[in-house]
């Protein structure tokens, strides 16, 4: 049946077939249809996961194993990360590596290769993975992981669902006394003194920075550097001491309607972020803080995405090359402060090295922020676009709903060679999505338009 | 722990109950034919809940075997909740007797097979409760789908008998009409979502029902004036409607 869908930035929004499949059996019969896409928990912004037949996983959610003793649990790839922590968290184990919400599918979690605030430390989440089942267009079910099938599987981490349908995934997790947080929130005046303080925490296993992009002036930059550490037991009060290990409610608030969009003006803004900055009056504030408003602040309301109205919004978020990471972030949030409808608030990180073969992630600074949609906002953000590409950084395709095909693959080193191996999993581009036709991955002549097409900046 | 037996257990109505129920400590037997799907369905509930799983195939339609069904269970539930049921298509079922028998075998004849025997065993320990998953489509026959409608007006009928005979013996017996549900069944359908349930709100409905020892139930109140509605409306006004 044909139902509108749109992901989390309600932009675009299309009225397609959705199917669902809850045994490796009915998934076969959809291997039939003209082309396919698979669908987590519609989490990620942009049109990752839109396209004419869309198949979702969320009713292929099994747990499958768990071993208590190693911390390794395996699970078909519909299951929600929500799900999972109910399940590790008691037995004192966590996610290796947790995106900002946890209403996200662990076939999503790998096939955007995410990552959490501990990057820098322990990486993007396929780091974790050790084995994954994945459905190729030929309707084979390979177990791929780094030692077998290797190719497979380095491609289709970060992948897209472009190289198949994943189906099941074995993984480590992370060892916990408590479910609690060690947290310590730094008032930094401006980017100066933010860029300093991530060099100097370094050694945090948890970091990001709120940071206000429309402040101007002598407080150009103003941010809050959020680090935690995984609790002791001793850390905690004693009255917590009996529920140590315990979980996240499941009770939440639901955004009632779609804000109408003049709500979000560049005076609302300013005002919100104003009251973020200084309700920590404090340049340090030290807490003990359960790991879901830490980890997963905005799941409390739910579809708060709504907020942004009917139009929708987009998340922008690029990285920048280490070296060209102050000169770059200066520069461009100039631009956003003179856009001036830059979002409440943007979440500034900083990289650690990454070996991924194909993702996001490089060593250096990650800015995400939100612009709702409105006349004027794409041409801005193509601009936007090519001052990310002279400085020698990417965008997050996850979040990605209208970048130029050119920017992706001059962004993306190992473009070619990720899209040779693809296309041998992936014949006739049975698996496609908007973004992928979009970004002319999966339409025929891309191989000689964008060959050797890597562009290293001009501004580094 | 107390044993709950589930029969059709791969529908995911019987999922979210399986869920509830082993979050309220109970053991699980799980009943269907698909025994792959039930596997993987056990290890999940075993995973999350720690409690013992036991699976068994079951084919509602198997009358024949349905004797040795019950005898072979290792331990007697004291509750059994019946989740089958097969929707059909109505009009492939005007047409094609296999496709009518289909519906009124698995939603009737199937359902009166196996609680009778699980009736009788009850009956005998004076203690157990029986949940039956039957429809609102059985409240009145309509054009839309009055074969499945009329096998669970069969099923409802015979529930409420079955209700009356075992009441003296100290069992329960609670018929549940759900109305709409986002299930696999609902999935291809455009349906007004105000009249819509999630398996998990059937789930818990039925384990309220189950603890304050209920007679039949909806799940969305709203079904109840709906149902009120369409009952009352007198026989030749109803035939001329398009429902
Ligand atoms: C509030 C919020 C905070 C976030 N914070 C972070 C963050 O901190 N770090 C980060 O990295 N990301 C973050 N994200 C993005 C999110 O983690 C990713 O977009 C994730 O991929 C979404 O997973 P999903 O299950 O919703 O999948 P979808 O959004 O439905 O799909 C995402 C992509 O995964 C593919 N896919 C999904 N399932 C499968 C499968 N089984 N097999 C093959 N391909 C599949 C889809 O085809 C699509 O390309 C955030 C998102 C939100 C809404």
């Amino acid at each position: 049946m044909r139902k509108k869908v749109a992901n989390w930035g309600n932009y675009p929004v299309i009225e397609s077939e959705l199917y669902h499949f809850r045994t490796d059996k009915e998934l076969e019969n959809f291997l039939t249809l003209p082309s396919i896409i698979a669908r987590g928990n519609g989490r990620c912004y942009g049109d990752s996961s839109l396209s004419s037949y869309m198949l979702s996983t969320l009713h292929f959610n099994k747990a499958i194993s768990f071993d208590i003793e190693k911390g390794i649990f395996t699970c078909e790839a519909g299951m929600l990360l929500d799900d999972i922590l109910q399940i590790i968290v008691p037995k004192g184990w966590f996610l290796p590596v947790s995106p900002g919400t946890k209403y996200i599918t662990v076939g999503g979690a790998i096939a955007s290769n995410i990552h959490g605030k501990n990057h820098h430390i322990d990486g993007t989440f396929c780091r974790h993975v050790i084995e994954i089942d994945v459905l190729t267009a030929d309707g084979n079910i390979y177990t791929c992981s780094p030692q077998q099938h290797a190719e497979l599987f380095q491609a289709t981490c970060g992948g897209m669902g472009l190289t198949g349908i994943i189906l099941r995934a074995k993984f480590k997790l992370k060892k916990i006394e408590t479910s609690y947080i060690d947290h310590i929130q730094i008032k930094a005046r401006d980017l100066y003194e933010i860029l300093d303080l991530f060099e100097i925490y370094q050694h945090c296993t948890y970091t990001m920075a709120w940071i206000d992009c429309l402040k101007q002036g002598k407080q150009f930059g103003r941010s809050i550097l959020m680090m935690g550490e995984p609790a002791d037991k001793d850390k905690l009060k004693h009255h917590l001491h009996s529920s140590a290990l315990s979980t996240h409610p499941t009770n939440h608030v639901s955004f009632p309607v779609n804000m109408p969009s003049f709500f979000l003006n560049p005076f609302t803004m300013k005002a919100f972020n104003n009251l973020f900055y200084w309700k920590n009056i404090r340049k340090q504030i030290h807490t003990i803080v359960h790991y879901d408003p830490f980890f997963y602040p905005l799941d409390k309301i739910l579809h708060w995405n709504k907020g942004y109205g009917k139009k929708g919004f987009i998340q922008y978020q690029f990285v920048l090359p280490i070296e060209s990471s102050q000169k770059g972030l200066i520069d461009i949030l100039k631009r956003i402060n003179q856009y001036g409808t830059g979002s409440f608030l943007a979440v500034l990180k900083l990289f650690g090295n990454d070996e991924s073969f194909f993702s996001f992630p490089m060593k250096g600074y990650t800015l995400a922020l939100d612009f709702p949609v409105k006349k004027g906002l794409f041409t801005f953000l193509d601009q936007l676009d090519r001052v990310v590409l002279d400085y020698g950084g990417r965008l997050y395709l996850t979040k990605d709903a209208r970048m130029q095909p050119e920017i992706f693959w001059k962004s993306y080193p190992h473009a070619q060679a990720w899209h040779e191996i693809m296309r041998k999993y992936n014949t006739g581009y049975k698996f496609r999505s908007m973004q992928s036709d979009r970004l002319e991955i999966t339409s025929p002549h891309n191989q000689e338009k964008y060959a050797s097409s890597t562009y290293f900046g001009s501004h580094i | 722990m107390p044993v709950a037996l589930i029969l059709g257990a791969t529908s995911d109505i019987a999922q979210a109950i399986a869920k509830q129920l082993a979050k309220e400590n109970f053991n699980l037997i799980l009943a269907a034919r698909n025994i792959d799907y039930l596997k993987r369905i056990q290890h999940d509930l075993q995973v999350r809940y720690s409690i013992q799983v036991d699976t068994v195939y079951f084919d509602a339609i198997s009358f024949d075997q349905h004797e040795h069904f019950i005898q072979q269970l290792s331990v007697f539930p004291e509750l059994v909740i019946l989740c089958f049921g097969y929707l059909g298509n109505q009009n492939a079922a005007e047409k094609n007797w296999e496709e009518a028998y289909k519906i009124l075998s698995t939603n009737y004849l199937g359902a009166v097979s196996i609680l009778n025997r699980i009736a009788n065993e009850m009956e005998k320990r004076k203690k157990g409760t029986i949940v039956a998953i039957s429809s609102v489509a059985g409240d009145r026959g309509r054009k839309s789908n009055y074969l499945y409608g009329s096998a669970k007006a069969g099923l409802t009928a015979y529930l409420s008998g079955l209700r009356n005979r075992l009441y003296s013996s100290g069992i329960n017996v609670i018929t549940v009409k759900p109305g709409y549900v986002a299930t696999k069944m609902t999935e291809n359908m455009s349906l007004p979502q105000i009249l819509v349930a999630s398996p998990e709100q059937v789930a818990k409905r039925i384990w309220k029902a189950i603890h304050g020892r209920k007679n039949t139930i909806y799940v969305k109140k709203l079904w109840l004036w709906i149902m009120f509605i369409i009952k009352i409306i007198p026989e030749p006004i109803f035939k001329r409607l398009n429902m």
